[in-house]
């Protein structure tokens, strides 16, 4: 490789990821102009791979609702619900995606198509409260692909077994429920030649996404697993199952093995390596890093990179061959996993303070999403007893700034930070 | 039935059966678990909203709604950060105290909070703590036969821990004793809303609750004592407007809050502990009784928030309850930091401004102690009807 062009990939993933995501919502404004119905879809299960054959353009409101918290004006959506009736004690997501609705789908980021219909998976119950909302408002079908998912702790189904084949019937049966549903809205003719071609991309995705998060765990971490990982997990769900998705995470593999190869980190001076347990806190999104950067904090790691990608993180390969029995068992399988990483987060971060070689962990609980948030203090108490990892409790929200507290966040990080290094001094004089 | 976990109605009058009653459902130690436990009986704790007790029946294990309680969280408090329900701490609690002990935990994907317990509990109990993953997908024809399926692997589980095999016949008896309960409360319902001045919701709801906690035959024997008594009350009727009350679904409002409402009005029907009148007929006993239990749970079910089924947007199922129950108004609540129960707050207060429907709109929590303000707000509400 040419040294300029060698020197041009450090930085692609976040510049090729900050271009797509322009490209994404250039999509949605044309669509909003052209009057075409899209998809409102979640990124636990977006079912991509099949909306994608039928031409939906795909508005993700998880994505289009936090953009207005990164960029602070989400406080004007958020009262503009409240004030429809909506109580400041549910989902944030929720009421600023409202506000953009009563507001005729206008988004900082430019206009938002109407939905022709709705998909969503039970990974999180608020989606479908989310989707009754929008099935009153533009009376849509909302179609709910149930992913039954981990019963228990450590007994999850395994490939093969008589359970795991049960549930996979069961999703497959949904997913040519829903085969023929958008047959119905879009008066197209199913192609399965183009459902291999989205599943192909989407192999290369989920391969990509957990190539690059393997790598790391390198020394130093090759990307921030908050502020970065939040770019290429956009691309990771606003792309699924595209030709642009599956370059992009190509050339991001690339670029992290080059720089695992030539020890190139990111920006901070890594004296610490953390992961990030919950949804970022996007209100200060950027702020909130540099209170953990400034220590020479590094999160390297976050199981919202697992979750949020709908359990891409696994890698899981489609087999082309027999696409919808395959589509339907990667779904429950990556669907499971995502659900597994915010149910059972302990066992996720048992592991992970092993394979990252992790200094401490970060919690972040929020107000807005009890799917996350619910068992993260009984979570971490099981986790500090495996593992003796310190780690840090800080309660905010993800998009509403009244229950932030950057200041009481960044006592509560510098103390953090001391302990870590008293910690680590007494065991040095220790050793 | 020779074992009798509460018997102490027995013999009383129909104020002291009421009275006896709700002792039992504020009694917060659960004596009735106790004494099954006392008796060499094993208990299996389901959280809300529904759970198929049948098959816990018909294994012989103890099915115990855990619906919270009034107590003080000292052990669950830490398990738990802010923004949270307040059942999920006090069940947790119960359990944690020891107040009440299980060998099976079972909850639910109501919601997103109930969704963690199964982890929550697992990483803090011995006994098998699970999900039952009940669809939430209603409307696909693969629904029914998913959900038989989920209720044979509960059945297996349940089996394990009694040592017991749950047979066909045993599954139908079981079946045949709840759908009398159900039959019978749904008598009891009908004399709310047909008469309500013979009986209020608070008498209702605690005479409905013991269910929770004893043995269905029990149960049963008790309503059918119960009903001639209520038919033949000397009570006058007075004149108080007819509301629904919505929003008890999961989370339960303070019996005193119960109360208080019932001396404002007739709460003629209502959705406070629903899941114990889930089902709205008998579930057939010929053929495979898992499936027609698994098919009665998608078909012939009342609905809820918790529950996504197109053929029943909530608001319109809300408006049918007003209208069968030829109620004037509607009384919508919602526990407190509950996301289902708020969000479905909005779509039925605008369901019922659009149909000129009075409503008064509230929030609660289990362990609220004092409700002055919210008494004299309904009474303003309710006098703004009558004489309005």
């Amino acid at each position: 490789m040419p040294e300029d062009k060698k020197v041009d990939i450090v930085g692609r993933g976040n510049v090729e990821g900050a271009n797509l995501f322009r490209d994404w919502f250039a999509e949605l404004g044309e669509a909003a102009r052209n009057n075409q119905g899209a998809a409102y879809v979640f990124v636990m299960g977006s079912m991509a791979e099949i909306l994608k054959v039928f031409d939906f353009p795909l508005v993700l409101p998880e994505i289009t609702s936090l953009q207005t918290a990164v960029r602070r004006v989400a406080d004007e959506y958020l009262t503009i619900a409240e004030d429809y009736g909506y109580s400041p004690d549910i989902c944030g997501y929720v009421k600023a995606d409202i506000g953009i609705h009563l507001r005729e789908r206008k988004h900082p980021m430019g206009a938002i198509p109407k939905p022709a219909l709705t998909v969503l998976t039970n990974a999180c119950n608020t989606y479908v409260k989310w989707a009754e909302i929008w099935e009153r408002m533009y009376n849509i079908p909302v179609f709910v692909l149930d992913v039954p998912a981990t019963r228990q702790a450590g007994k999850q189904f395994l490939v093969g077994s008589s359970d795991f084949t049960r549930d996979c019937k069961y999703v497959e049966a949904q997913i040519r429920e829903l085969i023929a549903l958008c047959e119905n809205i879009t008066g197209k003719k199913f192609d399965i030649d183009r459902l291999r071609e989205t599943m192909a991309y989407a192999n290369d995705m989920n391969i990509g996404w957990a190539r690059v998060l393997e790598l790391n765990k390198s020394r130093p971490s090759l990307f921030n697993a908050l502020t970065d990982g939040t770019v290429y997990l956009g691309v990771s769900n606003n792309f699924r199952g595209t030709k642009e998705g599956s370059a992009f995470f190509k050339n991001l593999v690339e670029e992290m093995e080059y720089k695992a190869e030539h020890g190139i980190g990111t920006q901070t001076d890594e004296k610490y390596r953390l992961a990030f347990v919950g949804v970022p806190c996007y209100p200060i999104f950027r702020r909130f890093n540099e209170m953990f950067a400034e220590w020479g904090g590094a999160f390297v790691h976050s199981t919202y990179l697992h979750f949020a990608s709908g359990g891409a993180n696994l890698g899981f390969e489609y087999d082309v061959n027999r696409p919808i029995e395959s589509l339907a068992e990667g779904t429950l399988i990556s669907v499971r996993e995502a659900m597994d990483n915010m149910f059972h987060q302990d066992r996720v971060l048992i592991d992970m303070v092993r394979d990252y070689e992790l200094d401490g962990v970060i919690y972040h609980p929020i107000k807005s999403c009890r799917t996350v948030s619910t068992g993260l203090a009984d979570g971490r108490r099981a986790m500090m007893a495996a593992t003796d990892t310190p780690s840090l409790f800080i309660e905010s929200d993800m998009m509403d700034k009244r229950v932030v507290s950057e200041a009481q966040m960044k006592n509560r990080a510098d103390a953090f930070f001391e302990g870590l290094a008293s910690r680590r001094l007494t065991a040095a004089k220790t050793a | 039935m020779t074992l009798r976990l509460f018997d102490k109605w027995q013999d009383q009058s129909l104020d002291g059966i009421i009275a006896e009653c709700r002792e039992l459902v504020e009694d917060a130690d659960f004596p009735t678990v106790k004494r099954w436990r006392e008796a060499g009986g094993k208990v299996l704790g389901h959280f809300q909203v529904y759970f198929p007790e049948e098959i816990a029946h018909a294994a012989g294990i103890l099915p115990l709604k855990m619906r919270g309680a009034p107590v003080e969280c000292m052990h669950s408090d830490s398990h738990f950060g802010s923004y949270l329900c307040s059942i999920i701490k006090t069940s947790l609690e119960l359990a944690l105290s020891k107040k009440v002990e299980l060998d099976l935990f079972v909850t639910h994907p109501i919601c997103d909070a109930a969704r963690n317990l199964a982890a929550v509990w697992g990483r803090n109990f011995e006994y098998p703590c699970q999900i039952l993953y009940l669809p939430q997908n209603a409307n696909s024809a693969a629904s029914s036969t998913y959900l038989r399926e989920e209720y044979k692997r509960v059945q297996a589980d349940i089996e394990a821990i009694t040592g017991k095999k749950v047979t066909e016949a045993a599954l139908n008896n079981s079946l045949a004793v709840f759908n009398e309960n159900r039959r019978l409360l749904r008598q009891l319902y009908e004399l709310k809303r047909k008469q309500p001045w013979l009986l209020s919701v608070y008498e209702a709801y605690v005479l409905m609750n013991v269910g929770g906690m004893i043995q269905r035959e029990e149960h049963n024997e008790m309503l059918k004592a119960v009903i001639p008594l209520i038919e033949a009350r000397p009570v006058k009727r007075h004149d108080k407007i007819r509301v629904v009350f919505e929003g008890g679904f999961c989370e339960q409002p303070p019996l005193d809050l119960i109360r208080a409402i019932s001396q404002s009005c007739y709460v003629v029907d209502d959705d406070l502990l629903i899941g114990l009148r889930w089902i709205l007929e008998d579930v057939s006993l010929e053929g495979d009784p898992l499936f027609n239990l698994a098919e009665a749970y998608l078909e012939k079910s009342s609905y809820s928030p918790v529950q996504h089924d197109s053929r029943k947007p909530k608001e319109k199922m809300l408006l049918q309850r007003i209208a069968d129950s030829d109620a004037e108004a509607a009384i919508i609540t919602a526990a407190k930091m509950c996301e289902p129960g708020l969000e479905e707050q909005v779509a039925y207060t605008k369901a019922l401004d659009k149909k000129g429907i009075p409503y008064f709109v509230s929030e609660f929590e289990e362990s609220m102690t004092s409700f002055d303000h919210m008494e004299i707000q309904l009474e303003t509400f309710t006098e703004n009807i009558l004489f309005g």
